[in-house]
């Protein structure tokens, strides 16, 4: 219960650097040792003071005792976090939500990203890095212009037998094609013991169907919108899940009997929404 | 009722119908989607009350609309975002075996009547008009604020429907259970108090209301003894069946509830820390004490605090 009450507490945090790592997609850094102890899938609710209160998933920082938030700008929160500026304030509580789950056994993993997706993989690989696992990263994207992190990516997979794929759409940088025709490719040479997806919903369903049809343990954090972020307002729902209660974290099993995944989300509403 | 059922002891009367057990969901959580009414059911609840439910479709205020306080205690103005009645009949239309009341928010008697029309052909238990949410205009407890508005809809919604209606009564302007009487006068089946109470949370960093719509409703552990109290004094006085709500959060405060006069008691913001199996903690919790108490049935203790 301690545990609990502290994570709910509201930490007012200052804004101490911003990176551009799009023209849409910024990363805010700030001081919080909740946040930087955050286990992969894990999120915040970021609150933007007058403004919104968002959920995000929690970017690793290289700093001891800070974490980072990367926003891409599409609603009236995310654009609002987007334009913060160094040394605004912002308001935090979490994180919340269950983990990715790395087993004792596993020595060869799949992480397979796309966009702002990658946030709670890179937390992830760099679990799996400690543990001198070997991890082939798959960051895809539309164009050239929107690959990013390729470099922290990288650095998370610089020991033995790992590596970082590219894949772009258009084929303009990287290899051409979406990340599940990458996966299919590399499923099909070599084995790994877990594939971890977040990314576009649609696109973490053909990994996931994937994952099990070639019998390969698969672990998806998925997005959904949240009022509060604690199992009260069910907006989250998909079927009779909670994405903050029971996810952030699914595995292939739970999603392959879960109807919505991939198919429709809630809107603020709470009626039911398909995807495109 | 089955009475084969594991928790026959822990059956309730509540107007005609039977509930297994005295847990029943609060209005205003979880309260959107069948598939986590089904899970819920399977974690032993004794009934559902749905979010309130409007005629169109409401997306509420944006966030910040719910915060934890701390201590188990939640403060929030979501600003009764629902689906609407028809996205709503559609989410319930498959309904077998949940017990289910649906919550109804609105200005009007017309629209109540138009959103009971559309909901009574379905498998659902009955009605609970909000008639407290504090924080919405011109819709729940400044309705509930206005006896005579208060009268003619709880006429209008009785004059269209068999099924029981329990009306959800705060603490507003006017004494609890004067207005409880109104309601009751007016048709009402049963009393549920009580709704949160108006409040607010400013943050001193940024010197900022937290909640979009500034103020909002109380709720969790902070307002039990007033719920405590409201259940008390409106189940002493008028001969209705009450269902209590307000910051439970353990058996313990179930049993508190039933002692003070609640036939049956609603169970919310504590599923902010616990989930969903909250409801078979509460049920296996009950059962050890009317094994302890040697009771029968748990109906034995309600309202049984008016004797002293």
């Amino acid at each position: 219960m301690e545990f609990h009450t502290s994570i709910n507490n509201r930490r007012i945090v200052r804004i101490e650097e911003t990176v551009s790592e799009t023209p849409t997609v910024k990363t805010l850094v700030f001081k919080d040792d909740l946040s930087y102890t955050a286990k992969p899938g894990q999120f915040l609710m970021i609150w933007i003071p007058r403004i919104e209160e968002i959920p995000m998933s929690v970017m690793i920082n290289s700093k001891e005792g800070y974490a980072a938030v990367t926003i891409r700008k599409s609603g009236i929160g995310s654009t609002a976090l987007f334009e913060r500026k160094k040394g605004d304030l912002i308001g935090l509580r979490g994180p919340y939500g269950n983990e990715f789950i790395i087993r004792e056994n596993y020595k060869k993993i799949l992480i397979i990203g796309g966009g702002t997706g990658l946030v709670p993989l890179l937390r992830l690989a760099s679990y799996a890095s400690k543990k001198k696992l070997k991890i082939t990263i798959v960051l895809g994207a539309k164009t050239k212009k929107e690959v990013f992190f390729e470099k922290m990516a990288k650095k998370l997979t610089e020991h033995v037998d790992s590596s970082v794929i590219i894949c772009t759409d258009d084929g303009s940088y990287g290899l051409k094609g979406t990340t599940v025709n990458v996966m299919s490719n590399l499923v099909r040479n070599n084995t790994f013991d877990c594939v971890y997806t977040c990314g576009p919903e649609l696109m973490m369903r053909g990994i996931v169907e994937i994952a099990n049809k070639n019998s390969i343990p698969v672990q998806a954090s998925l997005e959904r919108y949240m009022k509060c972020g604690i199992g009260i307002c069910g907006s989250c729902c998909l079927d009779n899940m909670l994405v903050c209660q029971d996810g952030t974290v699914f595995n292939g099993k739970q999603l392959s009997k879960i109807l919505d995944f991939g198919i429709s989300y809630r809107d603020k509403d709470g009626q039911k929404i398909r995807y495109n | 009722m089955d009475t084969n059922d594991k928790n026959y002891n822990l059956s309730v009367k509540l107007d005609k119908i039977h509930l297994r057990n005295p847990t029943m969901l609060a209005s205003g959580i979880l309260g959107i989607s069948q598939s986590i009414f089904e899970r819920l059911y399977l974690e032993n609840i004794g009934a559902i009350v749905t979010k309130s439910i409007s005629v169109k479709p409401m997306k509420g205020y944006p966030n910040p609309t719910v915060i934890p306080l701390g201590g188990g205690s939640y403060l929030n103005a979501v600003g009764l975002s629902n689906p609407g009645v028809d996205a709503f009949s559609r989410e319930l239309s498959n309904n077998k075996i949940v017990p289910i009341f649906i919550s109804l928010v609105g200005s009007s008697e017309k629209e109540f009547s138009k959103m009971v029309k559309a909901f009574d052909a379905l498998n659902i238990l009955g009605y609970e008009i909000n008639l407290s949410c504090p924080h919405v205009s011109k819709m729940g407890m400044e309705v509930g604020d206005d006896p005579e508005a208060v009268n003619k809809i709880v006429k209008t919604v009785r004059m269209n429907t068999n099924k029981p209606i329990s009306v959800k009564v705060g603490v507003g302007s006017i004494d609890v259970v004067e207005l409880a009487r109104v309601a009751v006068d007016a048709g009402a089946d049963i009393i549920t108090a009580i709704n949160t109470l108006r409040a607010m949370s400013i943050d001193i960093e940024t010197m900022m209301p937290i909640l979009s719509n500034r103020i909002g409703g109380l709720s969790g552990n902070a307002i039990k003894p007033i719920g405590i109290r409201c259940v008390y004094e409106i189940s002493k006085k008028l001969e209705v069946p009450v269902i209590g709500c307000g910051g439970v959060s353990s058996w313990k405060d179930v049993v508190e509830y039933m002692i003070a006069g609640a036939s049956a008691v609603q169970i919310g913001s504590v599923l902010g820390s616990s989930g969903p199996r909250i409801f078979n903690e509460i049920t296996t919790g009950l059962k050890k004490y009317v094994e302890k108490k040697q009771l029968k049935n748990i109906g034995e203790i309600i309202g049984i605090s008016h004797k002293y």
